[in-house]
C-alpha cells in the first residue's frame, strides 16, 4: 500500500475530536443519558479520546465500552481471510440510553449495520447515533453518520487509513492507493 | 489467523497455536453468554449435524446450545450401539445421513478413530465429541479455559488428573493439550486404572491421593464409571472412596488452595464427597458454562473458515 | 503336451542347487533337465531368464471361508489366489461355519479342491466346534486326510483339554497347531503399548500370547509331544521357543509377513486393514522376529490369509474383524524384506517356504529331478512391482499392502499338470 497524501495531521485530529465532542454534547443537550461505544479497533481509541474530551468540557465521565462486531458480519462466506474476533466490553446497561457508536472510517455502511445488530442484543437504547472520524463515501446501505470529522471523497482504488498512537506510531489520516 | 485444520479430531495433532486461538476466541463467546440476548447471527445458513452414536446428555446439550447461539441450523441423530448389530456398515449409516448435506458434523462414538474415519468420505468439517477412550478435545479445552479463567495461564502449573485414566478420553485430551501449553501434568489413581506406558506421555503417576492434593495446583477429577470395565479395576466403590476419594478433610489437611474440576456427572460420595462438590474449591458449574463458550469458539473458527 | 522352461536358476534342497538349467515337462512330469534343451516343434517354451525355480511353496496357514462365507473366499478362489501368489500347496484352517471337525467336512473341502493346481490340505479342529470342551475325532479326521489339528482363532481353551489333544494327536503323529492367546486377556483391538494409549484403542497385551506359548511349550515338553506355534509375534515368545528348542522340546513356530514387515505404528491411520490378531507389535518385537528367522527359531513363513468382505472392514475400528489376506503377497514380501535385505539367504527362504511346512505336517517334499511330477514355484527376486488390491485373485481386498512397492515376485506355479502364469491357468496335459 502506497501512501498518496496525508489528509489530517496530529493536531488536526485533536481539533476534530474537540469539535466532535462539542457537537455530541450540543445535540444531546448534555451528557447525562449518554454512553459511548467504540468499535474495534481504532473506534475504541477514538471513543476513549472523546470520553476524555467530553469530561474536560462537561466535567462528567460518561460510560464508554468496546464493541466487536465480527460475529455480525455478512461476509464470512466471501472473505478469503478469516476475520479475527475479539471480546466486546460493555459493563453498563444500554437500555434507554443515547448510544453514540464511534468508528474511524465510514465506508460501505456494513460494519455500522453489524454494529446496530450487535447493540440490539445488549438491550434497547433510546437512540443510536453514529460518530466517525472520516466519511469516505461509497455507501452500500442506507446509513448516515450523525457526526463526521471530515468528509473525504475517494475513488474505489483508494483507501483511507487512520493511524492512532495507541496502536500505530503516529496520529494522522492518510489516503493510500489500494489498487496495487 | 485461522485454525490450521478444518477438523477438530483430537488435541494430540492440534498445534499449540490452534489451542491458544480456540481458548482466546472462547473469551469472546463467554462475553456473548453474558448478554441479554445470547445469540449471534454468525453461522446463519450453516447446518450442523450432531451425530451421537453413544448416549450423551451434557455434551450434546452443550453443543446444541452452542450451535443455536451461533444461529446454525441444527439436526440431531442419536443411536446407541454398533451398526454391526443392525447389519448395516457404519459407512452406509453415515453416508445416508451425510447425503443430506451438512456443513459441520459433531460426532461421538464408542469406537476410537470414528471422527478420523468420517473425514475420509465427507467434505463436512468434523468435530470430535468423544471417540471411545481416545479423545474428547472440547472437554479438555473447556477444562483448560476454566482453569485459566480462575488462576491464569496453565504454563508451569501442576495439574493432576484423578481416576480411571486408562478408560478416559477426557484424561488423554487433557494430557495432550496441557503438555503442549507447558503445564506439569500428573495422574493419580490405582495402578489398575493407568494405561501402559503412560509415563511416555510425560506425566507423573501418584498412587497417594493426599500427596496428589498436596503437590498440585489443580485436580481434574474423573467420574468413576463402573459401566466401563472399571468394575474389574477396583475392588468396590467403598474402597475407591476411602483411598482415592476427595473430601474436604483431605483438602483442608493437604492443600487449601487446590482447584477442583470435574467433567460431570459426579458420583457423589465416590470420587468427590458432597462437601467438595458443593464447596469453595470447585469450579464445576463454571466448566459447564465455559463449555458452551468453548464449543461456540470451535464452531465459529471452523464454520467461518474458507 | 510338452512345455520347455528355459534359463531357470534351479534351487532344490534335495538336488540341484544354484545351477542354470532348462526344464522340459511332458504332461506335468519333468522329463529332462539340461543346460540347454533344443526347441522341438510342438513344444511351448517359456523363457524365465533371471528367475529362480524351487519345489512348490507351501503356505500352511490359510483361512478359506467355505463353507459359511463364500462371498469372502471359496476353496477354489483361495486356491487360485495361492497359485497367483506362486504357491502350490496350502493348508486351510478349520474355523469355517460349520467347523471342520468331522470327516465329512474334510471330504467336502477335498472335493472342492479336486483337480486344482493347488493341493489343499486340511487342518481340522482340535476340539469339537473349536469350543475347547471335547477333543475332536482325530483318528477319523486323520483317515479322511487331515494333516494337523488347531482351534485357530483361539487357543485350546484349558490346559486339561490341551493335554488330551496333545496326547491323542501324538499317537497319530500329527501336530497340534496353536493360536496362542490367553482368552481372559484377549479382545483388544491392537497391541498394548504407548501407541494404543495414544490412540485410545482397547489393547491386548503381548503377555496374552506369551502365557499360552509358555503353557504350550511346557505341556509339549511334559508330554514329549509336538506343538506348532502359529503366527508368533512377540519378542518373549520367540525367546521361549528358542530356549525350548535348545532343551529339545518338539516345538516349531511360524511367522506371517505382516509381523516382520509392519509395526503398531501403522495403526495411527485407524485403517481396519491393519487390524489383525495377533496385532501388529512393536519395533522390538519385529527385531526379535527377524533374529528368530535368522537363527532358525522360527521355522516357517505362513500368510494367515484371512479374507473379510469390505462390509466387515468398513465397520468401526473396534468392531471390525481381525485379519488380512496374504496369499498373493507372502512370496513378494519374503523376498523383499528378508531375502533382499539380507536377513535370509535363498536357502533359508526355501527352508521356510518349502521344506519346513511339509516337515511339520509330515508331507512329502517334491524333488526337481527327471521323472518327478513337476511341483514348482518360479520367482524373480529382483523384479519390482506394486501391489494392486483390486487385481488380486482372492475374493477379498483386505490387504494393508495395497500400493506397496515390493522387490521380488512370484512368476509362476506349476503342479498337478497345470501352470499358473501371467494371470491364467495353462494346462500341461495332453
Amino acid at each position: 500500500m502506497k501512501i498518496k497524501a496525508q489528509i489530517i495531521d496530529e493536531l488536526g485530529i485533536q481539533r476534530t475530536i474537540t469539535r466532535l465532542a462539542h457537537e455530541i454534547i450540543e445535540k444531546n443537550k448534555g451528557v447525562d443519558n449518554l454512553v459511548l461505544l467504540g468499535m474495534r479497533t481504532r473506534g475504541e481509541f477514538l471513543a476513549n479520546r472523546l470520553q476524555k474530551k467530553i469530561q474536560e468540557i462537561d466535567g462528567k465521565e460518561i460510560p464508554t465500552g468496546v464493541l466487536d462486531v465480527t460475529l455480525y458480519r455478512d461476509d464470512f462466506r466471501t472473505r478469503i481471510k478469516q476475520p479475527e474476533v475479539s471480546v466486546s466490553n460493555i459493563t453498563f446497561d444500554i437500555n434507554d440510553k443515547d448510544v453514540v457508536l464511534v468508528d474511524d472510517v465510514l465506508y460501505t455502511g456494513r460494519t455500522a449495520r453489524a454494529a446496530l445488530d450487535a447493540i440490539m442484543d445488549y438491550g434497547r437504547p433510546k437512540t443510536v447515533q453514529l460518530c466517525v472520524l472520516v466519511d469516505r463515501g461509497h455507501r452500500e446501505l442506507p446509513i448516515k453518520a450523525d457526526y463526521v470529522g471530515k468528509n473525504i471523497p475517494t475513488s474505489i482504488n483508494e483507501e483511507v487509513k487512520v493511524k492512532m498512537k495507541e496502536i500505530d506510531e503516529v496520529d494522522g489520516v492518510f489516503l493510500v492507493d489500494s489498487s496495487t | 489467523m485461522p485454525l490450521s485444520s478444518k477438523h477438530l479430531l483430537g488435541l494430540y495433532d492440534t498445534p499449540v497455536e490452534d489451542i491458544r486461538l480456540i481458548l482466546d476466541t472462547a473469551k469472546t463467546f463467554r462475553e456473548v453468554l453474558e448478554r441479554p440476548i445470547k445469540k449471534v447471527p454468525t453461522l446463519q445458513g450453516q447446518t450442523v449435524l450432531n451425530l451421537f452414536f453413544e448416549a450423551s446428555t451434557r455434551t450434546k446439550l452443550s453443543f446444541e446450545l452452542a450451535e443455536k447461539r451461533l444461529s446454525a441450523d441444527v439436526v440431531n441423530f442419536s443411536k446407541s450401539g454398533s451398526s454391526v448389530q443392525k447389519g448395516e456398515t457404519f459407512k452406509d449409516t453415515v453416508n445416508n445421513i451425510i447425503s443430506m448435506k451438512v456443513d459441520i458434523i459433531v460426532v461421538r462414538h464408542e469406537s476410537a478413530g470414528v471422527p478420523q474415519f468420517l473425514t475420509r468420505f465427507t467434505n463436512a468439517k468434523i468435530i470430535n465429541a468423544g471417540d471411545g477412550r481416545h479423545e474428547h478435545p472440547t472437554q479438555a479445552l473447556l477444562d483448560i479455559y476454566s482453569i485459566e479463567e480462575k488462576i491464569g495461564s496453565v504454563k508451569g502449573k501442576k495439574i493432576c488428573i484423578v481416576g480411571d485414566i486408562a478408560h478416559s478420553r477426557v484424561a488423554l485430551s487433557n494430557i495432550f493439550a496441557l503438555k503442549k501449553l507447558g503445564a506439569e501434568v500428573s495422574v493419580c489413581g490405582p495402578l489398575t486404572m493407568m494405561p501402559v506406558n503412560i509415563e511416555e506421555l510425560g506425566v507423573k503417576i501418584y498412587s497417594d491421593i493426599n500427596k496428589a492434593i498436596a503437590e498440585n495446583d489443580v485436580l481434574n477429577v474423573l467420574r468413576i464409571q463402573l459401566e466401563r470395565e472399571a468394575g474389574s479395576s477396583i475392588p468396590d466403590l467403598r474402597e475407591y472412596r476411602e483411598y482415592f476419594g476427595i473430601n474436604a478433610e483431605r483438602i483442608e489437611k493437604n492443600n487449601k488452595d487446590i482447584l477442583i474440576l470435574h467433567p460431570g456427572p459426579i458420583n457423589r460420595g465416590v470420587e468427590l464427597s458432597s462437601d467438595v462438590a458443593d464447596g469453595p474449591y470447585q469450579i464445576i458449574l463454571n466448566q459447564v458454562t465455559n463449555g458452551v463458550a468453548v464449543r461456540m469458539a470451535i464452531l465459529y473458527l471452523l464454520g467461518t473458515q474458507n | 503336451m510338452k512345455v520347455l522352461l528355459q534359463n531357470l536358476q534351479i534351487f532344490d534342497p534335495q538336488g540341484i542347487q544354484n545351477e542354470k538349467k532348462d526344464l522340459l515337462l511332458e504332461d506335468g512330469i519333468i522329463v529332462k533337465i539340461s543346460d540347454s534343451i533344443p526347441i522341438d516343434s510342438g513344444v511351448e517354451k517359456f523363457d524365465f531368464e533371471g528367475a529362480i525355480c524351487s519345489p512348490g511353496f507351501f503356505d500352511m496357514h490359510v483361512h478359506l471361508r467355505e463353507p459359511g462365507r463364500e462371498d469372502e473366499e471359496t476353496v477354489l478362489s483361495g486356491a487360485t489366489a495361492a497359485a497367483a501368489g506362486g504357491i502350490t500347496e496350502i493348508a486351510c484352517m478349520p474355523n469355517t461355519t460349520p467347523t471342520i471337525d468331522n470327516a465329512g467336512m474334510v471330504d467336502f473341502i477335498k472335493q472342492k479342491a479336486k483337480g486344482h493346481l493347488v493341493n489343499v490340505h486340511v487342518i481340522a479342529a482340535a476340539t469339537k466346534d473349536r469350543k475347547g470342551e471335547y477333543i475332536s475325532p482325530m483318528y477319523e479326521l486323520k483317515e479322511s486326510g487331515a494333516v494337523g489339528f488347531s482351534d485357530d482363532g483361539v487357543s485350546i481353551k484349558n490346559a486339561f483339554i490341551l493335554r488330551k489333544a496333545m496326547e491323542y494327536s501324538k499317537m497319530l503323529e500329527l501336530p497340534i497347531i496353536e493360536h496362542c492367546e490367553d482368552e481372559s486377556l484377549a479382545g483388544g483391538a491392537m497391541n498394548e503399548s504407548e501407541v494404543s494409549t495414544k490412540l485410545g484403542l482397547p489393547p491386548v497385551p503381548s503377555v496374552a500370547e506369551d502365557l499360552i506359548v509358555m503353557r504350550d511349550i511346557l505341556m509339549a515338553e511334559y508330554l514329549d509331544a509336538s506343538v506348532h506355534i502359529a503366527h508368533i509375534s512377540t519378542k518373549n515368545a520367540v525367546e521361549m521357543v528358542r530356549q525350548a528348542k535348545s532343551r529339545g522340546v518338539k516345538v516349531t513356530a511360524e511367522v506371517t509377513p505382516h509381523h516382520f514387515t509392519l509395526t503398531q505404528d501403522s495403526l495411527y491411520s485407524y485403517d481396519t486393514n491393519f487390524k489383525m490378531n495377533p496385532p501388529l507389535r512393536s519395533k522390538e518385537d519385529v527385531a526379535a522376529i527377524l533374529e528368530g528367522l535368522k537363527d532358525g527359531t522360527i521355522d516357517v513363513i505362513a500368510s494367515d490369509h484371512a479374507p473379510h468382505s469390505p462390509e466387515e472392514k468398513d465397520y468401526e475400528f473396534i468392531y471390525a474383524p481381525n485379519g488380512i489376506i496374504g496369499l498373493e503377497t507372502i512370496v513378494g514380501l519374503t523376498l523383499s524384506d528378508l531375502y533382499n535385505k539380507k536377513i535370509l539367504s535363498l536357502e533359508k527362504v526355501i527352508e521356510k517356504l518349502v521344506v519346513n511346512p511339509r516337515k511339520i505336517l509330515n508331507l512329502p517334499l517334491p524333488k526337481i529331478a527327471e521323472g518327478e511330477k513337476a511341483n514348482l514355484s518360479i520367482f524373480n527376486p529382483d523384479l519390482v512391482w506394486t501391489v494392486d488390491a483390486n487385481k488380486l485373485k482372492s475374493k477379498s481386498r483386505n490387504t494393508p499392502f495395497d500400493k506397496r512397492i515390493i522387490t521380488g515376485k512370484a512368476l509362476a506355479a506349476i503342479n498337478n499338470g497345470k501352470m499358473f502364469f501371467e494371470d491364467e491357468f495353462i494346462s500341461l496335459s495332453a
